[in-house]
């Protein structure tokens, strides 16, 4: 990479960075509690609109893993979600009533409140259909982990998406508040996603999995990017670039081993397909507040009209981040 | 209280006040030193949490920085105080506040009572080191590192670079020999009070002050000169992975960790509350032993480390991509690539998948859709028979699919009509074992039903594909087992190739092949290559094929569906 490529990204990364110091105007608190946090509390960071439904269980999910305190951006939800993260005490909550899509995806906005609130805490950023496994999440808390990262001198974690799905239609079993997403969405696909590198920024482009073998099978290069790297040692010069799936500095996104080692890295469960998700899909298809005029939406809503099944013969049920890591999805790396 | 404890401290002060209590507890004496680089309130707090203890003591703080040489000068002052302040006792045992005895400390006192003069201590001869990382071990001795390595990194790395270009080398002080070894050690009070009152220490210290990582290397040298009984271990365990960093324990190497055959372990995470519990609890309320098995930490370790360098050959994930030529292994297993096999005999696919048990694909790669064993829209991994999914990255799909059915042997067939995309990769892969029938192409034109021209035109462009193919096939960089024959030369003598092909598969069979597939009737297909010939497209890769055979047709070709050996 010569200089002049190496400076435009420079400035590329403030150029998101004046964004989201100007977006920050967009943004009302409706309940600051930032004063509570401790000088080494691991952050979360998450942008939801109406999905009250699903944040008692991952305010749950991820305060046992010790997560030590969460920031949402609330963007106009009717559905008594945003009271709900107010009276939480462990939450700060912020309302935008602008467009989702101009904040980029609600990234500005975040990038704004880590700028501002993560510099040189452990950052986890994830939506709330977002579940993060590690190695040994069900032995060694969050902690554990920031702790041999930061010992280990790494700043960022890389954890694909993973997107989980129910045997049989979506909306053959409907989701309760406070229940785990993946007694019902508990299949993945193992071993059909393809990668390739992006030189310019340094990532992986992962994509593959159900979404492309259902939604996408004759436009495969347009099936959504699986690569995420969720969990950052954030400093204010940062910036995520396109949702979580890419950052600048462009170091941050060297999460692989390009010498045939393997870092260790983890996997968000996404449990975006449950009986909600023909709802959701119908109001964005409105809305058109998604990524690529919402391509990932209209492909879904013509697809799921006839035959909402993702699942196939060989499909596999999640039993755990063991099973994950045997199969090649995630990593331990030198964590032993 | 023959064994006195020196606890090298810089964070978790809760930790090491735990620890500390234990030592005292069992009568041990305890010296600790606290990093200068402590705040002072943090450093007050502990030293008042301890205030209760009278045999605790706190020895002059030095800065440590890691690597360099405040580690040994905070050692040499505690064990100073050791000496002094504790006639009594006979070994000093250097632990740091990440520690953790494993054993009830009664055990210990028992152990170093029973070898009264051995001192352990991690010491090995530079040339025989295998642990040190970086590059650096007799280095170590004979260079300056005036940049710190934590901080300066650029400077530090040219500074070896400079040095070794101009040849500048230290003079060591006379009578020493280096060695190298595991910080952590436990001495006699004879070897220790030699080594810290000897004249000649100033000289050592002088020389040492500037070796890198003097730490692992001081002690561990000078003790060679007073010892009279060294045993060359650490009653510390520790481990340490790729980068020399020590690999840390947490509550679910509880069992592990009881295995263990050594007194202490280091580091324990701060917030093992488990580990903690377990261990440092009274000899009543100690665990069980159990039967020493050390070997198991070391292979758990080891193989954090090897998965970290080398990694899960065939494995591409997001945190394991490998440059080309890097990856330990193109794929994940063997598997064979059959080319022109179909095409000359009927039901090859099922013969095989009976003689050799294997999963026997069709073509994978065919422009159609993916022609999966059996006729199957899937397979493992949820791979899908989409061709269009397929080809928009025909590598993984090929890297996925062996590494999705690890365990069972896969075989596929290929052709000039597929997509080529692969040609180099497979090649490229020593687990590819690829068999050629050259020109076998031919015969479905031969029995198709096309117009004459189209035959001829689609003949010169498949075995322009498959010439192209066959370069790939023969070129220096082929790592892959190739073997190609020309389809004459082949249906000469069909037997022995098949057998090799089977025999390469490996499965162990008992008996020699006994059943061939049966081969497509061939009357006229002389004819049609001098047809096609006359027509001006030489069919070269079918090899030298008799016209009169097709013609006469009383050179058959063996009209025997089965053949008995």
């Amino acid at each position: 990479m010569g200089l002049i490529q190496s400076y435009r990204l420079r400035l590329q990364r403030k150029r998101w960075r004046i964004r989201a110091f100007r977006k920050r105007r967009e943004l009302t608190s409706v309940a600051n509690r930032t004063a509570q946090i401790k000088a080494d509390d691991i952050l979360l960071f998450c942008t939801q609109r109406n999905e009250a439904i699903r944040l008692p269980y991952f305010l749950k999910y991820y305060r046992e893993m010790g997560v030590g305190h969460f920031f949402f951006v609330d963007n106009d939800s009717d559905d008594g979600a945003l009271d709900y993260l107010a009276k939480q005490p462990d939450v700060s909550v912020w309302s935008a009533k602008a467009s989702y899509k101009r904040a980029r995806f609600g990234v500005d906005w975040l990038n704004w409140l880590q700028m501002k609130y993560a510099h040189g805490h452990w950052a986890l950023t994830v939506d709330p259909d977002e579940f993060l496994v590690y190695p040994f999440c069900d032995t060694r808390p969050l902690r554990a982990l920031t702790d041999w990262l930061d010992a280990s001198s790494i700043k960022s974690f890389s954890a694909m998406l993973l997107d989980m799905y129910p045997k049989g239609r979506l909306d053959e079993e409907p989701y309760q508040a406070g229940q785990n997403p993946f007694e019902i969405a508990s299949w993945f696909d193992s071993g059909n996603y393809t990668i390739s590198r992006n030189r310019r920024f340094g990532n992986l482009w992962i994509q593959g999995g159900p979404r492309a073998r259902v939604f996408f099978p004759d436009a495969p290069a347009k099936a959504p990017a699986l690569n995420k790297v969720p969990l950052v040692k954030w400093d204010r010069r940062y910036a995520y670039v396109s949702s979580t799936h890419m950052l600048l500095p462009r170091g941050l996104n060297q999460v692989y081993d390009e010498w045939g080692g393997e870092k260790a890295s983890g996997v968000l469960l996404h449990a975006k397909f449950l009986d909600t998700f023909g709802a959701k899909a119908a109001e964005e298809l409105q809305r058109s507040e998604h990524y690529a005029a919402s391509v990932e939406y209209k492909a879904y809503a013509a697809q799921l009209k006839d035959d909402p099944q993702l699942w196939c013969k060989w499909s596999e049920r999640y039993i755990n981040w063991r099973q994950l890591e045997i199969l090649g999805l995630m990593s331990k790396g030198n964590w032993a | 209280m023959s064994v006195g404890i020196v606890m090298l401290v810089h964070n978790a002060f809760d930790r090491a006040e735990q620890v500390a209590r234990h030592w005292a507890a069992a009568g041990c004496p305890v010296v600790i030193h606290i990093d200068k680089a402590v705040p002072r309130r943090a450093h007050d707090a502990f030293v008042a949490a301890l205030s209760d203890l009278k045999d605790v003591h706190f020895s002059p703080r030095k800065r440590c920085e890691w690597g360099t040489w405040g580690i040994v000068a905070a050692s040499q002052g505690a064990a100073e105080l050791m000496l002094s302040r504790f006639p009594k006792v006979r070994h000093v045992y250097l632990a740091s506040g990440s520690c953790l005895p494993l054993r009830p400390v009664q055990e210990l006192i028992d152990y170093l009572e029973d070898r009264p003069q051995t001192d352990f201590i991690e010491s090995a001869t530079t040339a025989d080191v295998p642990w040190t990382v970086g590059g650096l071990d007799a280095e170590r001795f004979t260079l300056r590192f005036p940049f710190s390595w934590r901080r300066n990194r650029y400077l530090f790395d040219r500074a070896v670079e400079v040095q070794r270009l101009l040849g500048l080398k230290r003079r060591m002080p006379r009578g020493i020999v280096p060695h190298m070894g595991s910080q952590w050690w436990c001495l006699t009070r004879r070897t220790l009070s030699a080594i810290l009152q000897d004249l000649d220490r100033p000289t050592y210290d002088k020389f040492f002050r500037h070796v890198w990582i003097p730490d692992e290397s001081y002690f561990q040298t000078l003790t060679r000169l007073y010892s009279s009984k060294i045993e060359s271990r650490s009653l510390t365990l520790s481990k340490f992975d790729f980068q020399g960093k020590p690999h840390i324990f947490y509550d679910d190497h509880l069992q592990l960790l009881r295995r263990s055959d050594c007194f202490v372990a280091r580091k324990i995470w701060p917030h093992a509350d488990r580990l903690y519990d377990a261990f440092l609890t009274d000899s009543a309320g100690a665990m069980k032993k159990t039967e020493p098995n050390p070997g198991k930490i070391d292979r758990i370790f080891a193989k954090a480390v090897e998965r970290r360098t080398r990694g899960r050959a065939g494995l591409y994930m997001q945190s394991r991509f490998p440059n080309e030529d890097w990856e330990n292994g193109v794929t994940a297993a063997p598997y064979s690539v059959f080319q022109g096999f179909t095409e000359i005999f009927e039901d090859f696919e099922h013969w095989l998948s009976r003689a050799s048990g294997a999963r026997v694909h069709g073509h994978l790669f065919a422009p159609d859709r993916v022609h999966f064993a059996e006729g199957q829209t899937a397979l493992n991994g949820a791979l899908s028979d989409n061709p269009v999914l397929r080809d928009h990255n025909a590598s993984a799909f090929l890297t996925n699919l062996i590494w999705n059915t690890r365990g069972e042997r896969q075989c596929f067939q290929f052709g000039p009509m597929d997509n080529q995309d692969i040609n180099w990769r497979v090649a490229r892969d020593p687990n590819a074992q690829i068999s050629v029938i050259t020109g076998a192409w031919a015969v479905p034109l031969f029995r198709s039903n096309l117009d004459f021209a189209d035959i001829r035109r689609l003949a010169a462009k498949l075995q322009k594909t498959e010439s192209t193919h066959m370069d790939v096939l023969r070129s220096a960089h082929a790592k892959a087992r190739v073997r190609i024959w020309t389809m004459s030369e082949f249906i000469e003598a069909p037997m022995e190739p098949l057998q090799g092909i089977l025999d390469e598969i490996g499965r162990p069979r008992l008996r020699r092949l006994s059943e061939a597939p049966r081969m497509v009737d061939l009357n006229g297909f002389g004819q049609f290559l001098q047809n096609l010939k006359n027509q001006g497209m030489h069919p070269y890769l079918v090899g030298d094929f008799p016209v009169s055979r097709g013609v006469t047709g009383d050179a058959k070709p063996t009209p025997k569906p089965y053949l008995v050996k």
